[in-house]
């Protein structure tokens, strides 16, 4: 699905070769600053490479528009985005967003019972603990369905094994859907339990 | 109609002896601005004196190129001032965008304003185009300074919001949108404040002045209304092609470009 050949960004990373499969789970793991982000990022279009290609479906990401990729290739930050207002309202900004049709009541509900999250449609997202945020920011890319996600440290914010295990049943969901997911993380032990395949970065190298 | 007070010598002193007194109440309460507030009276009166005698030469000696030299001085010297008034290293995109906006914002207004709603004749006639422009410009520079400080905070502030939101599919415009929105709030509510307090909680300079020059305030009335419409117009266009415009310099191939640095 995405390729990359000779890519070099900066003096951040350097990657002669790495393939990520269609709908495989690939987490990304390493220490703090070792370009886990970085990397990811180059996969939306968030960074450019200095030198060298990177193809995605074939197609070269230099010639690609990056809004357009970016609907295809959603990435999650590792700081839930949420914006003033309703449950409803956060739910279907990254439809917005993408100038997707809105959800539908029932596709709402349905995520938001996925996600464990037993508040109402029109409760004001302020009331919110960090790892509901968290959710309530899953919750909307399972709404948007993209073909890949790119999940930044998407346990950072989450409060308790309850939302671990939240975030497990999203994993199986997306993976059953058949999308490609991305995941960086610092947890081996995540990594270990969900992945596919794990790429390990250091000091801005694939080491494994 | 009572004829305009001519303010003697001693009388318009005696109004220095009542800044003197502030200056001592400064003194007497230790409230540390008596420096500031020493220059800043004798600025005053040297710019007021000099303008004075300047507008008196212009008025007596109309000329076209004069006033439109002055007009485009006005312009330079707001955009100068708002370059410097921003606590924000700006590249070159930006300031172009401040610098346009500011003047094509302004000077339409200014255009609209003298040929259709005050049909001035001569088109140049210094005696109304330099006070109108002056206000416009003054109003349009201290909208934009507010609308580009709010927009440079709430950037800076808010930079991994709107990379998220980038990270979702939004296009730039969809991205900073909020941030735009509160650049234009920020930048045109003060001259709507302005409007809604005006008649009631104050008499505006440009009518009071008339007023005490002789006028009836049934015609300086009139005359406010217009140019606050004006003033409004001209501000809200400003503002409009800069937050419209100015958004874009903060990207690139919709990447975000890095953060602006802080002036020293």
């Amino acid at each position: 699905m995405f390729e990359f050949q000779n890519i070099r960004f900066l003096n951040v990373l350097h990657v002669p070769t790495l393939t990520i499969h269609e709908g495989d789970i690939t987490c990304i793991v390493g220490e703090s600053g070792a370009g886990k982000s970085t990397l990811a990022k180059l996969l939306n279009k968030m960074n450019s490479p200095t030198e060298g290609t990177i193809t995605y479906k074939g197609q070269d990401l230099k010639k690609m528009d990056a809004v357009t990729l970016r609907r295809d290739v959603v990435m999650l930050s590792q700081t839930p985005l949420i914006v003033e207002g309703t449950i409803r309202d956060n739910l279907q900004l990254g439809l917005h967003y993408a100038e997707k049709t809105e959800a539908t009541e029932e596709e709402m509900m349905r995520v938001l019972q996925e996600m464990k999250l037993t508040q109402s449609l029109e409760d004001d997202v302020a009331t919110l603990s960090g790892g509901e945020k968290q959710r309530i920011a899953l919750a909307r890319v399972a709404l948007m369905n993209p073909s890949v996600l790119i999940l930044d440290e998407p346990t950072s914010a989450l409060d308790d094994h309850t939302e671990e295990d939240v975030m497990r049943q999203f994993l199986r969901n997306a993976k059953q859907a058949g999308q490609t997911i991305i995941i960086i993380t610092h947890s081996k032990t995540l990594a270990e339990e969900v992945s596919d395949r794990i790429i390990t970065v250091k000091a801005g190298e694939i080491v494994d | 109609m009572k004829s305009l007070i001519d303010i003697e010598f001693w009388r318009l002193v005696s109004a220095y002896v009542f800044v003197l007194f502030v200056l001592l109440i400064f003194q007497w309460r230790g409230i540390s601005r008596k420096m500031q507030l020493t220059v800043a009276t004798l600025r005053m009166t040297i710019q007021l004196v000099i303008a004075g005698y300047v507008l008196a030469y212009i008025f007596d000696n109309p000329n076209a190129w004069l006033v439109v030299g002055i007009v485009l001085a006005m312009e330079v010297f707001a955009i100068y001032n708002i370059y410097k008034r921003v606590p924000y290293a700006m590249p070159k995109a930006l300031k172009r965008v401040i610098a346009s906006s500011m003047f094509a914002g302004s000077i339409v207004a200014l255009l609209y304003f003298n040929f259709v709603v005050l049909n001035v004749s001569p088109w140049f006639d210094p005696r109304y185009v330099i006070p109108i422009a002056g206000m416009m410009v003054g109003n349009a520079m201290t909208g934009v300074t507010l609308g580009i400080q709010s927009l440079l905070d709430n950037m800076s502030n808010n930079r991994d919001k709107v990379e998220a939101a980038l990270m979702l599919g939004a296009t730039p415009k969809q991205a900073v949108k909020r941030y735009v929105d509160r650049a234009f709030d920020s930048a045109v509510l003060p001259t709507i404040n302005n409007m809604v307090g005006m008649g009631i909680v104050f008499l505006p300079g440009m009518m009071t002045g008339q007023i005490l020059a002789g006028l009836s305030p049934v015609t300086a009335i009139q005359y406010q209304l217009a140019i606050m419409l004006g003033i409004l117009g001209g501000v809200a266009m400003s503002v409009i092609l800069f937050t419209q415009l100015a958004y874009k310099t903060f990207f690139e191939d919709a990447q975000l470009k890095p953060r602006l640095k802080e002036k020293k």
